[in-house]
């Protein structure tokens, strides 16, 4: 069969990536043809200004070589312009510099024209050495000009203007930034903080004329009416010498051609949510040239955003929609740091946090409206600039956090990076991602050689962010000086995982309502795409099931994590470790005695004490593990699974002269009560006999304190990657409301949590006021909540000693030999 | 000289799941099942950090390797880009419901690659 014809008309960036993404999903539909006026391949444009200022070459900027497009059989005619186009006939017609014609026949057309810079009409505007700063040649000749030249004035003090200053700077040139608002950057920045930019590039020798209205350039030849720029004279008369004058006052959609076409055109070529133009729907606009609910957008976020819709309707998928974007700003001048996003000035009905440190140049401004963040506003330290827009693309309530918010997020107890905040003042050595191991060095030279965009792209290739996440931050700050942006993606509701589009609230749902039993059923009434799931989402709706329908739905061993499914925790070396439980901490002589015969029997080769007040026996063969269990006696402490892990507890009023309560006897029948419980992730639970708080109930999940009085209980704490200090929930009297108010929270948990969400990430997507209502305010619920977990845990069996009930599959300990 | 050695029946293998083979000399084998009774064979070791794969939850033609979860493709023993490397795959014959492994494979195919050390061995290792 004959391919059909695709013709882009724009050789940019997001043309191209729409190309890309659709060779991904549907490589051998189309004959494509490409014409770009630049007699160029595709490079970053964003990068320009760090070629410019000589950090960059443009070779190295260039993200689609030649041989890309030879390799995937694109024509491409590169210096054409493309002159008109037939839409009845369908064909295109190109020019290149020599005036010879071209045409191509469509099926589908591809419009990524851009934009082009907003040249102000004033007399000298054709003058030579005035110039716009938007592709390959503006910027070689503002550096040719640089090496001749002195004076420089770029109009316009907006983000591509200060860029162009500041790579002119550089290149040994006087700059003078005109500007016609009261601050730079005013439609990124607030004035203190356009005031703070202000002075750090005055600092470096930039200099400013704000509020000054242009009246004509003044050449060099014919009384000031032609040859070379000499000077810029303003509307109060005075002048100021100019042998290079950069316009940067705004860009253009290129809309000539498509108005030529008869196009619908609005701010843009308008289009609907699949990117097709409201006119012709044979006919696609991406980019900086097309209008989506009108909004023409010239950042890269939601350009490729944009790209990947169009390439998955072009393929014929059609499943996706582009709804808009939210953006943020950051500025690429080397040493300054500033971000912004939302709407960060405020207005009526908003509250401001600020903080303000002039001398420190440090300015960072957050604005709430009806208790959520609405915008942000950062200088000089942004470290928390992708935290911030999280939070404002999530929209989630910030009340419970507003007194930390303007701290960030990596103010609070983050650990593995050495406390680094800011990623330009790394060395290429220094580690970045403390988990995997991943330094600054490594992680620049993969976003080059494989031409990576976005932080998934990055962790998949560097495995840099890809654990606990603690230094996304940094991440971001490094693509967005080695990529030239911040690409991260606008959130949609995320999906569960790959296999479908559904997330985990959708999925427990359906398997509530319609009370869906297994996993194929799930798979089967939710659509998914693959047949039987991938290692994310199978443990996760085994979970969803035995958790909504215990006694009914059954456990199925396949689907779990090893370590649950062989009730032992897979060390580096293929080997396990045995962990039996200690109630509360709590141990006798023969328990001591069997655990010493058991490790010289099997020549186990580590005995460890935990942090959870248990012995961890490490190294022991598959094979021996039921031999292992059975000496020992004891019951399974599940510090394999995502399930109650330990109750840990201090001495307590039996013994301690301080105690106030028996805290380990609390401790013992909470994990009596709780042991067999399976949960969205691990729980860790403490009590304390005093405020003293020797079990340290602050950072567990639920942390128990007694005081003279009754008891205190605290839930949503965690020691992990972040330290996250447990929350308040309620003081009681007894130890049987300690189980009853522990237990019912516990069960919200498990029949409201996410899979793999920690109870604290669980507290911060409902609010604490949410549990509050579900536990506090509501006696008869609170009781159900505890009467359901006591009727999910009852009879349940313990896994090491009572294998067959717990329907083990110990097929698995067995090795096969060969007959 | 290469012959088929019996090694277990189909049914022998959790459906999604797998078994592990001891060799007279190198590392296990895993036999792999997936839901169409379909049996693979690889040495039974990640490419990544030598993690054993039998271990790993079985899903379509792959495996996610326990230790790191790598996809590791049952079919020809290779890591799911953008990672890289692959682990040894043996040959396998299933004829009425039994499941056969070549015996010169067995006997010679990857028998130099070992498994990673762990607790006291790495301090050992390191001083000798």
């Amino acid at each position: 069969m004959k391919k059909q014809e695709l013709v882009m008309i724009g050789n940019g960036m997001a043309g191209v990536r729409t190309l890309e993404e659709l060779l991904k999903i549907a490589p051998d539909l189309y004959a494509i043809t490409v014409f770009g006026a630049e007699p160029h391949p595709n490079y970053n444009r964003i990068l320009l200004s760090p070629v410019l200022a000589g950090e960059q070459t443009l070779d190295e900027i260039v993200l689609n070589d030649w041989a890309w497009y030879k390799d995937h059989g694109i024509t491409l005619h590169a210096g054409w312009t493309v002159t008109d186009a037939d839409r009845v006939h369908r064909v295109v017609h190109a020019q290149n510099a020599a005036g010879e014609t071209i045409s191509a026949k469509y099926d589908r057309l591809l419009m990524a024209t851009g934009s082009s810079p907003f040249i102000l009409p004033i007399p000298g505007k054709d003058l030579k050495g005035v110039l716009a700063y938007r592709d390959i040649a503006d910027t070689q000749a503002m550096i040719e000009a640089a090496t001749t030249y002195k004076h420089a004035v770029v109009i316009g003090g907006g983000l591509l203007g200060l860029e162009a200053a500041n790579g002119l700077m550089k290149r040994g040139m006087s700059v003078s930034v005109v500007h016609v608002m009261p601050w730079l950057m005013e439609r990124q920045l607030d004035n203190v903080a356009g005031k703070l930019l202000q002075k750090s590039l005055e600092d470096r020798g930039m200099k400013f004329l704000i509020g000054a209205q242009t009246q004509e350039l003044v050449g060099d030849q014919d009384e000031g009416k032609s040859g070379r720029v000499k000077a810029i004279r303003f509307k109060d008369g005075s002048e100021v010498p100019a042998d290079l004058v950069v316009m940067a006052v705004g860009i253009r959609p290129n809309t000539a051609l498509a108005e030529k076409m008869r196009l619908y055109v609005n701010r843009g070529i308008v289009v609907n949510d699949t990117l097709q133009t409201t006119t012709d729907a044979r006919i696609y606009a991406i980019g900086e040239c097309a209008a989506h609910r009108g909004i023409a957008y010239g950042l890269v976020a939601p350009l490729f955003e944009q790209a990947k819709v169009a390439a998955n309707h072009l393929a014929q998928f059609g499943i996706g929609r582009y709804t808009g974007s939210l953006t943020s700003t950051k500025l690429k001048v080397t040493g300054i740091d500033l971000f912004s996003a939302g709407e960060f000035m405020g207005g009526e009905g908003s509250e401001e946090i600020v903080m303000s440190d002039p001398f420190g140049g440090v300015y960072k401004k957050l604005v709430i409206k009806d208790d959520k963040l609405i915008g942000a506003c950062l200088y000089g330290d942004t470290i928390d600039g992708s935290y911030y827009f999280k939070l404002l693309r999530d929209g989630r309530s910030v009340g419970d956090i507003r007194d930390k918010l303007m701290f960030g997020e990596s103010n609070i107890g983050n650990a593995g990076h050495e406390g680094h905040s800011k990623a330009a003042a790394m060395a290429d050595s220094d580690e970045v991602c403390g988990c995997n191991g991943v330094t600054k060095g490594t992680i620049c030279k993969a976003i080059k050689e494989k031409g990576l965009f976005t932080l998934d792209e990055v962790r998949k290739h560097t495995k840099a962010s890809a654990s606990c996440g603690s230094c996304t931050g940094l991440v971001e700050q490094i693509l967005m000086a080695t990529a030239g942006g911040d690409y991260s993606d606008t959130p949609k509701l995320k999906a569960l995982c790959g296999c479908t589009d559904h997330g985990h609230q959708a999925v427990r749902d359906a398997i509530r309502e319609h009370k869906l039993l297994t996993i194929s059923d799930v798979y089967h009434f939710m659509e998914w795409r693959t047949p039987n799931g991938c290692a994310s989402c199978r443990p996760a709706i085994n979970y969803y099931l035995i958790s909504s329908w215990p006694k009914e739905a059954r456990d199925d061993p396949q689907s779990r994590y090893i370590n649950e499914r062989s009730h032992a925790n897979i060390q580096r070396d293929g080997t396990y470790s045995v962990i039996p439980r200690m109630w509360g901490g709590h141990t006798t002589p023969n328990e001591l005695r069997r655990i010493a015969d058991a490790v010289d029997k099997y020549k186990i080769p580590t005995i460890k004490v935990t942090g959870g007040q248990r012995i961890d026996l490490l190294g022991v063969k598959k094979e021996d593990l039921q031999s292992v269990w059975q000496d020992l006696g004891m019951p399974s402490g599940l510090a394999y699974a995502k399930a109650t892990r330990t109750v840990k507890t201090c001495v307590g009023s039996e013994w301690c002269r301080f105690g106030t309560q028996d805290s380990t006897q609390m401790g013992k029948d909470l994990e009596h009560a709780l042991w067999a419980m399976y949960s969205p992730h691990k729980v860790k639970l403490a009590v304390s006999g005093c405020p003293r708080n020797c079990a340290e109930s602050g950072i567990k999940d639920v942390g128990v304190i007694g005081v003279d009085s009754g008891w205190e209980i605290y839930v949503g704490g965690n020691g992990g990657i972040k330290t996250e200090v447990a929350q308040f929930l309620v003081k009681v009297k007894t130890s049987e409301e300690v189980l009853e108010y522990v237990g019912a929270f516990l069960q919200l948990y498990r029949e409201e949590g996410w899979y793999l969400e920690r109870t604290v990430h669980y507290i911060h997507r409902v609010g604490l006021d949410y549990v509050r209502k579900k536990i506090l305010d509501d006696a008869a619920g609170r009781k159900a909540l505890w009467e359901r977990l006591q009727f999910s845990l009852d009879g349940a069996p313990d896994p090491w000693l009572e294998t067959d009930k717990a329907a083990m599959d110990t097929r698995q300990f067995e090795k096969l030999t060969v007959a | 000289m290469s012959e088929w050695k019996k090694i277990c029946l189909v049914n022998d293998i959790p459906v999604l799941g797998s078994r592990r083979v001891g060799r007279a000399k190198g590392m296990d084998v895993a036999v792999f099942r997936n839901d169409e009774n379909v049996v693979f064979a690889l040495l039974d070791r990640c490419p990544h950090k030598g993690g054993p794969l039998s271990q790993g939850i079985v899903f379509g033609t792959s495996v996610a390797c326990p230790l790191h979860n790598w996809t590791i493709s049952l079919a020809d023993g290779c890591a799911k880009a953008p990672d890289q490397g692959c682990t040894p795959r043996f040959k396998v014959k299933v004829d009425a419901g039994v499941v056969y492994l070549d015996s010169a494979e067995l006997a010679s195919h990857a028998i130099d690659l070992v498994r990673p050390v762990a607790g006291p061995a790495c301090k050992e290792l390191a001083n000798a």
